[in-house]
């Protein structure tokens, strides 16, 4: 099953005929690396198998790069091994230095990378063609044209959306939706304008100036699409841009008539498109909603119910540490406040102390929580957290009532019961862990402002539910010290 | 369109869909990983800028190729370095429990 592209492939081989040893043997380079890659992406189904299986695929990329070094056409290396050099000397440090609480921006950032990549190789296989006047016949390469509009089109948006999104993770811009009248319908003009080029490219690919309209409007669109979206929303931003990315890949793939690029970029855009759907469905919202929508930006008219005569209860650490420590069953909600504040560490130490005093500690974990897919997962696992305490929602969720405490630590929006009981909710429809179930609820926040989609949360005035405020990593290491002493 | 092009159009559908059907099966607890797995493997775009950079392209192409090099050789080294770093955190508890997945 995973090596149907595999018969394709030799036959690609067979059809060439004249190809000599070498191509054999680059050709067997890739295929190997294929299957390879393929096989290292299935071992991320395992948690115990995936490093070894990563590895697997490491080990295919090496082939895949000597395979193209031996490539005939290549006539002068020095570039190249430069080039080879200055990436590594680049993406070492980035690959092991940078913290787990920066990934999001950092899988954005390489986003940028991959794309760039892509859109460069596809400006300069234009500028070979039509500026350096290799092609005397333009209408004879319209296949190669559409493949390379393609290529430069995903390419360039996602180049300048995706160094959107990492600044906007990493807070160089405001993570706010950015919005303005008229919005739409300018994104829109942007993108009938880079199909109009386009298409145009396709009847005559040799007109040099509208190919750079459509790369100038392509990086454009990249910009203006990521603007509006809001921080909570990056999850399937960061996911759409991955399938971007890939799919540049593939289309570079087409144009150079490469198979293996086909496949690694068919591999990433299904992974991207598959991710971005999940977040979406666990948004309750479509595509559409989250590129065109800009959520957070206005409060909906007569939307959340009003909350005025109700009052919070405030805890101190103290009560909350006797109740946590004489707790048989806790289930931990961690959110993006607990990345923000770094608070993973003192949350394992927490767990651990409750452990010790006989309690179970779960954690639940929505598929939105944080700024992208599996954010938490991470954090926690970098603080020891064995990954068979994480639960996904689907799992948990019919635990909560069994649970003595449930813990949220800067979670908002997917633990608000507006979203199943309040029909005029903006959040109406989203999934959500089902914290109000739970026999009593200690919520960790900063303050009592409202969580990104600005609305409300009755969870915060339930009588079941305590508030304890204050930053999460100070709050937490309270919790620590108070329950050491019990 | 040319034979090769349909068979190009072939090999994509398909890895498409052993994509998705892979990718379904992955579970949430890794989907950090599993972004940062197909950004390493899209570092692939490195076999397309080698040829460019190296080839008889013309001056354009090449220097275009070699900043490509630059940024995709980047992607893979970053990008398996730091997908086997966070595969190696996600571990079982100290007794694991058995029956477990």
């Amino acid at each position: 099953m995973s090596a149907l592209g595999v018969p394709l492939l030799l036959a690609d081989v067979a059809a060439g005929g004249t190809a000599g040893v070498r191509e054999l043997f680059i050709q067997t380079a890739y295929i190997v690396a294929s299957i390879l890659f393929i096989l290292g992406l299935r071992s991320l189904t395992k948690p115990d198998e995936a490093r070894r299986g990563m590895q697997m695929a490491a080990l295919g990329m090496l082939f895949a790069i000597i395979g193209t070094l031996l490539h005939e056409g290549i006539v002068t290396y020095t570039w190249i091994i430069i080039g080879l050099v200055v990436g590594s000397a680049i993406g070492y440090p980035l690959g092991k230095f940078v913290p787990m609480t920066a990934m999001p921006q950092r899988i954005a950032f390489s986003h940028m990378f991959g794309a760039l990549a892509a859109t460069l190789v596809g400006v300069g296989e234009y500028w070979h063609m039509f500026l350096d006047g290799t092609v005397t016949d333009p209408s004879a390469v319209r296949g190669k044209m559409v493949a390379l509009g393609f290529e430069v089109l995903f390419g360039a948006l996602t180049v300048t959306g995706s160094f959107m999104a990492f600044g906007k993770l990493q807070e160089l811009i405001t993570g706010r939706p950015i919005t303005y009248k008229g919005q739409n319908a300018v994104n829109m003009a942007l993108f009938a304008g880079a199909i109009g080029c386009f298409l145009y490219l396709i009847y005559d690919p040799a007109n040099v100036t509208v190919f750079f309209v459509m790369t100038a409007l392509a990086f454009a669109i990249g910009i203006l699409m990521v603007l509006p979206i809001g921080g909570a929303d990056m999850p399937v931003v960061v996911s759409l841009l991955n399938s971007y990315a890939g799919l540049a890949a593939s289309a570079t793939g087409f144009a150079i008539g490469n198979n293996v690029l086909i496949i690694c970029g068919a591999l990433d855009g299904a992974s991207g498109f598959l991710l971005s759907v999940l977040m979406s469905k666990a948004m309750n919202r479509s595509f559409g909603n989250v590129l065109f929508g800009a959520f957070g930006a206005a409060p909906t008219g007569g939307s959340a119910k009003s909350v005025e005569g109700l009052t919070v209860k405030s805890i101190s650490a103290e009560d909350a540490a006797v109740q946590l420590a004489y707790a048989s069953k806790v289930i931990v909600v961690p959110g993006y406040g607990m990345a923000v504040s770094q608070a993973q560490h003192q949350v394992r130490e927490l767990a651990e102390l409750i452990e010790k005093k006989g309690g179970e500690v779960k954690y639940a974990i929505h598929p939105v929580a944080g700024r992208m897919p599996g954010h938490m997962n991470v954090l926690l696992a970098e603080a020891n957290v064995p990954y068979d305490r994480m639960y996904d929602m689907e799992e948990i969720n019919d635990q909560f009532p069994e649970a003595d405490v449930a813990v949220v630590i800067g979670a908002n929006d997917v633990v608000n019961p507006a979203a199943k009981t309040d029909p005029g909710s903006p959040i109406y429809g989203m999934p959500i862990l089902n914290v109000n179930q739970a026999k009593s609820v200690i919520v960790l926040k900063r303050s009592m402002n409202a969580g990104f989609a600005g609305i409300e949360n009755e969870l915060f005035y339930d009588e079941r539910t305590n508030m304890l405020f204050g930053d999460a990593k100070a709050s937490l290491g309270k919790l620590v010290s108070e329950v050491k002493t019990l | 369109m040319t034979d090769t092009g349909i068979i190009q159009l072939y090999v994509f559908i398909l890895a498409g869909f052993v994509g998705y059907q892979v990718i379904t099966r992955v579970p949430p607890l890794l989907h950090t990983p599993l972004m940062a797995a197909t950004n390493a493997i899209s570092g692939i775009s490195l076999v397309g800028s080698i040829v460019a950079a190296g080839g008889e392209h013309g001056r354009v192409a090449m220097w275009l190729g070699f900043v490509a090099v630059i940024c995709a050789m980047t992607n893979v080294v970053g990008g398996f370095i730091i997908t086997d770093r966070m595969l190696g955190m996600f571990k079982h508890a100290e007794k694991p429990k058995e029956g477990s997945k």
